[in-house]
């Protein structure tokens, strides 16, 4: 196993923010080129700032820890604050990740940025039809 | 708080009598075995019985014996060193696609020394199929290797059939027996193979020490050069302790052979039932018959193999797995992939090995603990949640 920071193996063991939200306002879904995971967030939007984020993540240990801190470090924020949580910062708050895991923090900055993109798109479209986001078709 | 060990693939634990037998070599008789004096007959005489114990574990004669460094030495010894011997009759090897590294790995190398090699695909259980290995010879064919069997998966290989095949078409067949040799009955004149490699770690001997068995008669290249230590084919001052406590290990392990089967297997089929039962949407993987008696491996679906490591951890539980996750690399384990699971399966491999030191009460607290584990993290997946809501929705 690799070894992880204290804070890693925290926010793994105790995961903030699991789970979806009903009638998100955004929808992020994004894979792992690398290594074949999936992580999805979910976002409500109050003037203009997340009032709710939430994640699945089907990953390794330190997906699920970056999607944990990176639920904690959007929550409440403006969506310009919250699109500069780059990968790098979020392996720094997480007070560093193996090298091997970095492909991991991309991961969760990009599912945020596609939540984001996904509210933006709807608030310029017609916002109810796409209300479920783009997992809808079964 | 409770520890169960439940990867006895990676390293068995060493058994006390080993430990006892290896301990005068370590202390007081040091002698070098090519040493011209007491300390040394000592020491050689020592190493020469060893070798006659390690060989009847396997049915060979003790000068087919070369020790080395490792299971991984044996087969790059092995796959190199028959080959070079060999070159002035071919250039193509053939080996199984679900080969250990150190076999694998080998080939590759011998692939830049300009040899040519072929992967024999294995079905969905592992299982190599003698007629397939027939079919990937050629006239240029002067090496085939397939492993005895898989400690991955557990799947035990035909290797009596295959050597038949290989043996027809004149070419020389090594296996890999790491996992097999000292767990299951394994004999080198039945199986009528040319070399097979063994490591004393995997059936409760040291780390540090495995064997090249090798048919007498068959030219090899040396693989360390030096002095005349192993008849001049693997120099280097011989690993006195390790080969007494490889020798105490085969001794064991010949003798109560059948009861640790016994035990094993049925420790095994209770957890592969109760896994089973108490997980759903779980895959064993490897044959289900045709099996190590300590392996059982699974495919967890819609999660990771590395989170539920970690968590099984926190329990005091160790096992292992073959997802991408795990692996440095960041690919899914080799094995799982030739057998044709795809890649999101194969993500939530999860290997239990049992041992002599696992009890009826460790499969149980295992049980206990892994389906909250697999619980947790369903609930935080999103293809668990995507496959729960097409159960839902979908009909
Ligand atoms: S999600 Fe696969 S290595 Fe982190």
């Amino acid at each position: 196993m690799p070894i992880y920071s204290e804070k890693v193996m925290e926010h793994f063991m105790n995961p903030r923010n699991v789970g979806e939200i009903d009638n998100p306002d955004g929808v992020g879904e994004v894979g792992n080129p690398v290594c074949g995971d999936m992580m999805t967030f979910y976002i409500k939007v109050d003037d203009n700032h997340l009032s709710d984020v939430k994640f699945k993540t089907f990953g390794c240990g330190a997906a699920i820890a970056v999607s944990s801190i990176v639920s904690e470090m959007a929550m409440g924020k403006s969506l310009e604050e919250a699109r500069k949580i780059t990968p790098a910062l979020v392996a720094e708050e997480l007070e560093g990740l193996p090298k091997n895991k970095y492909h991991c923090s991309n991961l969760g900055a990009q599912a945020l940025n596609k939540a984001i993109d996904d509210y933006l798109k709807k608030q310029g479209k017609e916002v109810k039809s796409r209300r479920r986001g783009k997992n809808e078709k079964e | 708080m409770k520890r169960v060990y439940l990867d006895n693939a990676a390293t068995t634990p060493i058994l006390p009598e080993v430990v006892e037998a290896m301990l005068p070599y370590l202390r007081d008789a040091y002698g070098n075995p090519q040493s011209l004096h007491d300390w040394g007959d000592e020491a050689r005489e020592t190493i020469e019985k060893a070798r006659g114990r390690v060989a009847a574990l396997i049915g060979g004669q003790p000068g087919e014996i070369i020790f080395t460094g490792s299971g991984t030495e044996a087969n790059n010894f092995a796959i190199k060193g028959l080959a070079q011997a060999q070159q002035s009759k071919g250039k193509h090897i053939v080996i199984s696609a679900i080969e250990h590294f150190s076999v694998l790995h080998s080939a590759k190398t011998l692939e830049k020394w300009g040899f040519e090699v072929t992967q024999v695909p294995v079905d969905g259980y592992g299982l190599v199929d003698p007629e397939e290995v027939a079919k990937s010879m050629t006239e240029d064919t002067i090496l085939v290797s397939v492993m005895h069997a898989n400690g991955e998966v557990g799947t035990i290989e035909p290797i009596a059939e295959i050597a038949k095949v290989v043996k027809k078409m004149g070419a020389l067949f090594h296996t890999d027996a790491v996992a097999a040799a000292g767990t299951i009955p394994v004999d080198v004149e039945q199986l009528g193979v040319d070399a097979l490699s063994l490591a004393a770690n995997q059936f409760y001997g040291p780390k540090g020490i495995g064997a090249l068995w090798l048919k007498k008669g068959t030219r090899i290249i040396p693989f360390l050069d030096g002095g005349v230590q192993e008849g001049g084919r693997r120099a280097g001052t011989e690993n006195v302790p390790a080969i007494v406590g490889m020798e105490k290990a085969a001794e064991l392990a010949q003798q109560d052979m059948s009861s640790r089967i016994q035990r094993l297997s049925a420790l095994r089929e209770q957890l592969i039932a109760d896994v089973s039962s108490e997980i759903k949407h779980t895959i064993l993987t490897g044959h289900p018959a045709q099996r190590l008696p300590g392996n059982a491996s699974f495919c967890i679906e819609f999660i990771e193999g590395e989170s539920m490591l970690m968590l099984l951890s926190s329990k005091g539980v160790a096992a292992s797995s073959g997802s991408a996750c795990t692996s440095r690399a960041l690919k899914a384990s080799h094995v799982l992939t030739a057998m044709g699971i795809p890649p999101e399966i194969a993500q939530g491999s999860l290997l239990f090995s049992l041992g002599l030191n696992n009890s009826e009460e460790d499969v149980d607290y295992l049980v206990e603990v892994l389906p909250p584990i697999v619980d947790r993290l369903r609930q935080m997946s999103p293809l668990y949640a995507k496959f729960v809501k097409e159960q839902g929705g979908g009909k």
